[in-house]
């Protein structure tokens, strides 16, 4: 049936439109709180019926296999991160760490976010899905910069800079597809609908797409979190509140991929153009040695993970561009297991934070014993994010270096190398801060510990059993992907 | 036959005698426009008259290049004074009257004179010369970029092309005003007027031509004078020649066509000469280490112009 | 007027560009607000006449919208700003004036090669209008990376955002939601760059960037 499933893609886009509206008018925090989970919730269950009914596509607004998943992704994270949001910064008021003006409007801006990201996931538009990445862009730029620290505000103008500036070179990306399209779809909104951008690929000028994907690629790429244009990454997730580094890592970088991602697939529709791929790995992997690299000497938590974020991205990057089915459905099912182990591990990144008073990584020691939950809460996640058996990122870590191996082989070693590297860092670092001696805490955990767990519940069925339905679902993505 | 070379070397008596004429109209109108009443305008002539009368004094040292510098500067000079069509196109040795020459003989004329300045060993000449050639390196790449720029609009380096394709394509060119602009700002730079050096004074400060020129007395100074006279001639009219040729007799024309064209010329020359001078009471001199950037302005409007030139040609 | 509208936009469009060098070479703040308010109003006398010789009317919206907020309503709040909060009139520059614009005419040269060849098949007009609108956001990106003073990688920042609306109105046929996009964009840009222009003097008693990358200290 077509209409309650169109009706489903509109929600997505009403329901955080209204409740943006709402927050902003109101002030208390408990019912803006309230507010803002009950419509992440429904968000997610809207996305859900779009799992089942897809409305056929539109001027504006499409779904098909690619961006169901990011969209069900996204707001399932947004749904737990409201969850964990409501009682992280009621505590942090109530210690005092933020002051209620500087909350005023966080709701607001948590659903004008969650509203620019559905809509950069559902646009058929290349045009309306830039709007609503720059819209998302300055959303978060506000966001981070919300305590008002020296170091908060510093990470936030930077964050605004360099994004602004991706961002700008991603509109002169866009306007060059367009030119490249307007011969062959004439002029005006035609040439710019997604749907009809990727029937007519073929008849596109070839010089004029690669001159377009180099400033996709970087100008997306600067908010997926590449190197070399990953300066604002750390800042960003250090001096932003959690939930916020949760909401950056899980959700923003995977929305700036699928444009890059669409793009790719535009690219690779085109015989004559050059292959996306090459550029993908290259940066790919100079993302994942770097980052793993930069991880051995960080002193802030946040930080470290942080750059695991960066790490990371640049394993689905590489996998992305690798294509073909296996390492597109590895790429895919990485993408989801890092989202949600990386949000989780930001959750428990929070509650360390809260309880030790301290993000300094040489001030956090012992958690297993002073915290034990939240320790081994930490230890599964860090465990899942490095890649170890049986958690869902080992899986799909091993299936992109099988296909690698059997597609370019020697791509392999700096891929493997890369892994091994973040590896030992992340291990070094999680020893030091959950076993030996405790050091000094400040209070007990406040904030609801239930969605990290869900997290890292999910992540651990997903290793070990991949529902049937949704490893059909990837595969069909992957086929899409090329 | 005559007529031609009867034309040729009427051009090349014309400039030698306008060119001290330019000179003092310039100074004239510059005390006018301050509200003086300043020198008459055929001071020049009877200045160089006094100079020559006089005895040259010479430095125990100096040896035979700094009594003949002032004649070689003197000759390369005129020689390309007298190349570039003022009246007339086409005269008989305009094949040679090319850009490149032009920029040539200035360029070695300038080449002997810094030479000379150091040549007695004075500390002021060291001055006047070195600065001399760092404004040099940085105006000859600046004027070569003009260059290109012009040849690439007219098809040709030659002075008599370039002025018959001005005057049959008239267009509005972005890439022209900023040619124009950018020799303006070499001209200044070339003749040392105001804001680059001060031609009325002779303090260690404002001086680069007059300190290279400082050991000199009698019937050399005369003669280098006559050449700086010349050079501001010569720019003026590269300037009217390039960018306004209206009023230049075509090839082959008659004597008629060649006296309007004279009359034509002094015209321009006195709207130079007042340009000129309304621009100088206008601005103070600059500091000698940001002539640098004044030079490399017009360094960059060239290389700017010839950009936007390959554009419109690769369209 | 097929020619005489080619030269008029080519003349526009170098302009641009060659405003774009004069920014560069700015170093009192008074100038670098002047020559980026005459920067916005060389880009909407050339959208203007875009949408004179494209026949596109809503092109004279974007002309007016960007005149009225990039050459008024901005110069005048950044000068109210620079009073205000006392900031010091010289802009430290990273590099000599020298180096930065031979690096300038580098990219120039840079965009024509990448953005010329690419767009054969495109009118003269889209054309050069692409590879100058590259030019300018390359300058604009030149002038962000040796600028150390807060506003003034604003202004560069500004610079750029100029260079794709000529590249936006370039393009033939381009919808309005470019348009409104973009000058959505200025005021949300502006808004933050308000707040934050402020919040950063309230916090350092400077906006000079390397101040704030001071305040990183050891944090690694």
């Amino acid at each position: 049936m077509n209409i309650p499933a169109l009706e489903a893609a509109d929600a997505l886009l009403i329901i955080p439109a209204l409740s943006a509206l709402v927050l902003a008018l109101l002030s208390g925090y408990r019912l803006t709180a309230y507010i803002n989970l009950i419509s992440s919730g429904a968000a997610f269950l809207f996305a859900g019926v779009l799992l089942f009914d897809r409305p056929t596509a539109g001027n504006y607004l499409f779904v098909d296999d690619l961006n169901v998943v990011f969209v069900v992704l996204s707001t399932f994270i947004g749904f737990t991160t409201s969850v964990y949001s409501a009682s992280y910064i009621g505590h942090e008021i109530a210690t005092g760490k933020l002051k209620p003006a500087h909350v005023r409007f966080y709701h607001a801006m948590y659903q004008s976010m969650m509203f620019a990201m559905n809509l950069a996931l559902l646009a058929n538009n290349i045009g309306l899905m830039w709007v609503a990445i720059e819209f998302a862009t300055l959303t978060t730029v506000l966001m981070v910069g919300i305590y008002r620290t020296p170091e908060a505000l510093e990470a936030a103008w930077k964050y605004f800079i360099l994004g602004s500036v991706g961002i700008a070179l991603a509109l002169f990306g866009t306007i060059l597809v367009y030119m490249a399209a307007e011969p062959v779809l004439g002029e005006g909104y035609d040439a710019m609908v997604w749907t009809s951008l990727m029937q007519y690929a073929a008849a596109f000028s070839p010089r004029l797409l690669n001159v377009a994907f180099v400033f996709l690629m970087l100008g997306y790429g600067t908010k997926v979190g590449l190197v070399p244009m990953h300066a604002w990454l750390p800042d960003a997730h250090a001096e932003g509140p959690t939930p916020i580094s949760a909401v950056l890592s899980g959700l923003l970088l995977n929305v700036a991929l699928y444009a890059v991602l669409r793009f790719k697939m535009l690219l690779a529709a085109n015989a004559a153009a050059i292959a996306p791929g090459p550029l993908m790995i290259t940066l790919g992997l100079v993302s994942l040695i770097f980052a793993g690299f930069m991880l051995y000497r960080r002193d802030d938590i946040k930080r470290l993970f942080a750059y695991s974020s960066i790490e990371h991205m640049g394993i689905i990057t590489f996998a992305f561009g690798m294509g073909g089915p296996l390492a597109n459905f590895a790429g895919l099912l990485h993408m989801t297991m890092h989202s949600l182990t990386k949000s989780a591990i930001f959750f428990a990144v929070g509650h360390i934070a809260q309880v030790k008073g301290t993000q300094k990584i040489a001030n956090i020691r012992g958690l297993t014993e002073s915290h034990p939950v939240l320790g081994w809460g930490l230890v599964a996640g860090v465990m899942a994010i490095a890649g170890l058996p049986p958690f869902g990122v080992f899986m799909s870590e091993f299936l992109v270096v099988s296909s690698t191996f059997a597609r370019q082989p020697l791509l392999a070693i700096p891929l493997a190398f890369g892994l091994l590297v973040a590896f030992g860092a992340l291990l070094l670092r999680v020893i030091g801060m959950a076993f030996g001696e405790p050091s000094d805490s400040i209070g007990e955990v406040e904030a609801s510990v239930v969605p990290l767990f869900f997290h890292l519940a999910l992540v651990l069925l997903m290793g070990i059993w991949l529902e049937p339905h949704v490893a059909v679902w990837f595969q069909n993505v992957a086929g899409l992907l090329g | 036959m005559i007529f031609d070379f009867a034309a040729q070397g009427a051009q090349m008596i014309l400039v030698l005698a306008l060119a001290p004429l330019l000179l003092g109209f310039t100074r004239k109108a510059k005390a006018r426009l301050l509200r003086r009443r300043g020198p008459s305008i055929i001071q020049p002539y009877r200045d160089l008259l006094r100079l020559m009368r006089k005895d040259v004094v010479l430095a125990d040292n100096a040896s035979w290049l700094f009594r003949s510098a002032p004649y070689l500067v003197f000759a390369a000079t005129w020689v390309a004074a007298a190349l570039v069509p003022t009246f007339a196109t086409g005269l008989m040795f305009s094949w040679s009257a090319d850009l490149i020459v032009i920029t040539a003989l200035l360029g070695s004329a300038r080449f002997f004179l810094a030479l000379a300045g150091m040549d007695v060993g004075t500390s002021f000449g060291g001055i006047g010369s070195s600065r001399e050639t760092m404004f040099a390196s940085l105006a000859e790449p600046a004027m070569i970029m003009i260059v290109f720029v012009v040849a690439l609009i007219a098809g040709s380096t030659q002075l008599s092309e370039i002025a018959f394709h001005m005057l049959s394509h008239i267009e509005l060119r972005v890439s022209y005003g900023l040619a124009l602009i950018g020799l303006v700002i070499v001209a200044i730079a070339e003749n040392g007027r105001i804001p680059v050096d001060n031609p009325a004074t002779h303090l260690e400060l404002t001086m680069v031509h007059e300190a290279m020129a400082l050991e000199y007395s009698g019937r050399h100074l005369a003669v280098i004078e006559l050449a700086a006279a010349l050079k501001l001639l010569l720019y003026i009219s590269l300037i009217a020649c390039i960018f306004a040729p209206w009023g230049l007799a075509p090839h082959g024309a008659d004597f008629r066509a060649m006296t309007f064209g004279v009359f034509a010329f002094v015209l321009k020359l006195a709207v130079g000469g007042s340009l000129l001078a309304l621009f100088e009471i206008s601005t103070a001199k600059m500091r000698v280490f940001r002539v640098p950037d004044f030079l490399g302005a017009a360094l960059m409007l060239g290389l700017l112009g010839t950009l936007l030139l390959f554009v419109s040609r690769s369209l | 007027m097929g020619t005489l509208a080619f030269d008029i936009a080519h003349l526009l469009a170098g302009g641009l560009v060659l405003t774009s060098f004069m920014l560069l070479y700015q170093d009192r703040m008074t100038g670098l607000i002047n020559i980026f308010t005459l920067h916005a109003v060389v880009l909407s006398l050339s959208v203007a006449w875009q949408a004179y010789s494209q026949h596109s009317p809503h092109l004279f919206l974007t002309a007016a919208i960007a005149v009225v907020f990039k050459a008024v309503i901005i110069p005048v709040s950044l000068r109210r700003i620079m009073v205000r909060l006392r900031i010091h009139r010289d802009i430290e520059v990273v590099g000599g004036v020298g180096v930065t614009m031979l690096l300038g005419i580098c990219l120039v040269a840079l965009s024509l090669v990448v953005m010329l060849p690419a767009t054969a098949a495109a009118d003269p007009l889209a054309r050069e209008d692409l590879a100058f609108a590259l030019s300018v956001v390359l300058l604009g990106l030149l002038m962000m990376v040796t600028r150390r003073n807060a506003i003034s990688q604003v202004i560069g920042f500004m610079s750029l955002e100029n260079g794709l609306i000529l590249a936006a109105t370039g393009a033939k046929g381009m919808p309005l939601v470019v348009e409104i996009s973009v000058a959505f964009s200025v005021l949300i840009a502006f808004i933050v760059i308000g707040i934050f222009l402020f919040r950063i003097r309230e916090r350092f008693d400077t906006v000079d960037v390397q101040e704030l990358d001071r305040a990183r200290g050891g944090r690694r």
